[in-house]
């Protein structure tokens, strides 16, 4: 019984040690273009500061990862959380989309905002800077709600 | 010596394999990356200044559209019977069909918007596809614009019923089309199964 016990042990840890060399492809590639959504609607400082905050983690191609993302198996598992987010909205690629996609992903951002769902209570458990408090969630929508209103003109 | 040997070589054929696992599943979750990329067409002018001649559509293409519409209406059907189950299914129906539709069978000068607006329909179908009744009913709702524009390129085959309800997102209010005159409202289904008008009917000439 003993002995069994020592052995997993020893597999655990092993397995473990081991997972840590394999490389997980990072979400951090290329360099600010003119399609990301703050620099295609030049949003004011603040705005922007909010949606890089709150948003970009998950939402764009410049993810900043913490200390932990290196630390396996807590990497691949925020790795597949990023991927997810990414591919239902990327705003750094958000100027390439057709006025018609941009104008329904403004409308699932603001519902999504609107009804408390985005940022994700999991994310903002370990993110506190990324929460948005009413006054930077009515800021938010409202900007939101300006772009929306320029594309349909 | 023996022994450690062997426990030795079982954590590494774990650690291996554990790695593989893990390899295989950043490929998964990098092919469906590729899917967030949109090529993007300049959109000059919208659908609703164009009015739709249903006689210069080929049968080809309103086949195509005939099942898009299809499937629209099972999705309304469904959502008037708080049926989200039905609901997903024929989302992703949706979702299949539009991008199946072979954009070639339209006017060369229609296809950008026809595609620009069937990536929406495919988006709001995936939704459907996979969310609760609250969220599915904020994607059909979502697309009712986005069909009626279709509509007025492609020409329909029915006679529809655009419908509207005052209340919905409150008080935001909310569309959505019907092959039926009579209001069964599929923002509310059951909750406020009568709240509604006709909008506007979309006929054939």
């Amino acid at each position: 019984m003993k002995k069994w016990l020592k052995l997993s042990l020893w597999i655990v840890l092993i397995v473990l040690v081991g997972i840590q060399f394999v490389p997980v492809q990072r979400n951090e590639i290329e360099p600010v273009t003119n399609a990301d959504f703050i620099e295609h609607y030049e949003s004011p400082i603040v705005i922007g500061n909010i949606i890089r905050a709150s948003c970009y983690d998950c939402h764009s191609n410049q993810t900043k990862y913490p200390w932990y993302s290196n630390v396996q198996p807590i990497g691949f598992l925020l790795q597949n959380h990023i991927s997810e987010g990414n591919s239902e909205l990327n705003l750094s690629e958000f100027g390439l989309l057709s006025n018609r996609m941009k104008r329904t992903k403004l409308k699932s951002i603001l519902s999504q905002i609107d009804n408390d769902k985005m940022p994700m209570p999991s994310y903002l458990f370990l993110h506190s800077e990324a929460k948005l408090d009413s006054l930077k969630k009515t800021l938010l929508v409202s900007y939101f709600d300006s772009i929306l209103v320029d594309i349909d003109r | 010596m023996k022994k450690s040997n062997s426990i030795l070589t079982l954590a590494l054929v774990a650690g291996i394999s554990f790695s593989l696992i893990a390899c295989a599943n950043k490929k998964s979750t990098d092919h469906e990356n590729g899917n967030g990329v949109h090529d993007h067409s300049a959109m000059n002018h919208k659908a609703e200044d164009e009015m739709s001649d249903g006689s210069v559509v080929e049968t080809s293409e309103n086949k195509s559209i005939s099942q898009l519409i299809d499937q629209y209406l099972v999705i309304k059907n469904a959502l008037v019977q708080d049926d989200a189950r039905t609901a997903a299914s024929a989302g992703q129906k949706l979702a299949e069909t539009s991008s199946s539709i072979d954009l070639n069978t339209f006017e060369a000068s229609k296809q950008s918007e026809i595609k620009e607006i069937l990536e929406v329909v495919k988006e709001h179908g995936e939704h459907i596809a996979k969310s609760e009744i609250a969220h599915q009913r904020e994607h059909f709702e979502g697309m009712a614009k986005d069909f009626m524009d279709l509509l007025a390129i492609t020409g329909t085959d029915r006679t529809l019923y655009q419908q509207y309800c005052p209340m919905y997102d409150k008080g935001k209010g909310g569309s959505w089309l019907s092959d039926s005159q009579e209001i069964k409202n599929p923002l509310f289904g059951s909750k406020m199964l009568t709240c509604g008008s006709v909008k506007e009917t979309i006929s054939m000439k």
